[in-house]
């Protein structure tokens, strides 16, 4: 028996450099990860973690899952994230306080167990026979050698996968399809409702602001042909927000009728 | 270096994305946790894949980006349909089955 941990192939000197160079840096992000209160950093945090993982599969001779890596996760899926994030908002950042208590403390402890345990199972694994290495199974160039696979041993899988893809598509549309919950109303029934009011008042529409005043901005009020001012030319916004002048200002003044 | 520090990385991102999952409230978060942890499994995947010297590992490190990617999309989708009715993406709010 060959200790997993001491006797396996050895990896060669660049790979190990590239190794505890980059190692540290992806553990650090994903820590930070946890700790940013923003949720964009900790998107961009991952990204890294991503970015850095298709490295390592590039320095393991998986070229192909590398790109797909870089492609498919801090391309696609990265993005998608960025996108529900600038949908629900951007500066949502997440109250850090912990809800139930000790949750943090025993999430922390647990972790720590769970890591424990993971790494000490590693490092005790033996591993029965020699590494050789990829270099035999990639022979014909990554790709080839996966997209073998792929075909005929797990074409099965595959299928069942292409079916799962379709399926999430199916559903994401479904979940995110919003119905309107009530139908917007058409020329012809504002029309309709206009008349069936009772007076005929309004019939022809309401008047437009600033008509028969020195001034015809929106927030001016008309003028109607008695010299009054008409409340029901403003928009009912521009009213509920105080952003109405009163139109009287520009009204013509008998002084000036006069001269 | 041996081989075997791949995995021992791969434990550790796995473990910091289960803390991650437990602790972080805003849904995104956990679901970006959740990412870390499927990313930290494939490490490890494609490490025995060069420790076995077959490429069986890395077919199923693909596999599992292909199925990561579909949760994310329908996950995704129902994180903006809750956003919608409760205009808050805390997975604490989230708790009418409590009352």
């Amino acid at each position: 028996m060959i200790n997993l941990a001491l006797d396996i192939g050895k990896t060669a000197t660049p790979e190990s450099f590239l190794f505890y160079f980059l190692a540290p840096l992806s553990v650090l992000a994903a820590v930070g990860m946890l700790l940013v209160k923003k949720a964009v950093h900790s998107a961009l945090l991952l990204a890294w973690v991503m970015i850095s993982l298709a490295i390592f599969y590039i320095a393991q001779d998986a070229l192909f899952l590398g790109i797909v890596q870089i492609v498919v996760y801090t391309g696609a899926v990265m993005m998608l994230f960025l996108f529900i994030l600038m949908l629900v908002g951007v500066d949502s950042s997440d109250s850090l306080e912990e809800n139930i208590k000790g949750l943090r403390l025993v999430a922390i402890l647990s972790a720590v167990g769970f890591g424990g345990l993971l790494i000490s199972l590693i490092s005790r694994a033996t591993f029965g026979r020699q590494i050789y290495g990829l270099a035999a199974a990639n022979s014909g160039g990554n790709a080839n050698g996966l997209a073998e696979q792929l075909f005929t041993k797990y074409v099965f899988a595959f299928e069942v996968v292409s079916a799962l893809l379709i399926t999430a598509a199916l559903g994401a549309m479904v979940l995110a399809h919003s119905q309107k919950s009530k139908s917007q109303f058409t020329q012809r029934d504002l029309s309709i409702s206009r008349f069936r009011k009772g007076s005929l008042k309004d019939a022809a529409g309401l008047p437009g602001s600033g008509v028969y005043a020195l001034h015809n901005a929106v927030d001016v009020p008309a003028l109607l042909p008695t010299g009054k001012a008409a409340p029901t030319s403003i928009s009912a916004v521009l009213e509920a927000r105080g952003d109405m002048i009163e139109s009287s200002n520009f009204q013509l003044r008998e002084e000036e009728e006069d001269k | 270096m041996a081989i075997a520090n791949y995995l021992y990385l791969s434990a550790i991102l796995f473990t910091i994305g289960a803390v991650g999952v437990v602790v972080r409230r805003n849904a995104i978060v956990v679901f970006m946790c959740i990412e870390l942890m499927l990313n930290a499994a494939n490490l490890a995947f494609v490490t025995f894949a060069r420790v076995n010297s077959n490429l069986d590992g890395q077919v199923v490190a693909f596999f599992t980006m292909v199925v990561a990617a579909c949760e994310v999309v329908v996950g995704l989708a129902i994180i903006v349909t809750i956003y919608r009715s409760r205009r808050s993406v805390s997975v604490d709010d989230a708790s009418l089955l409590k009352q």
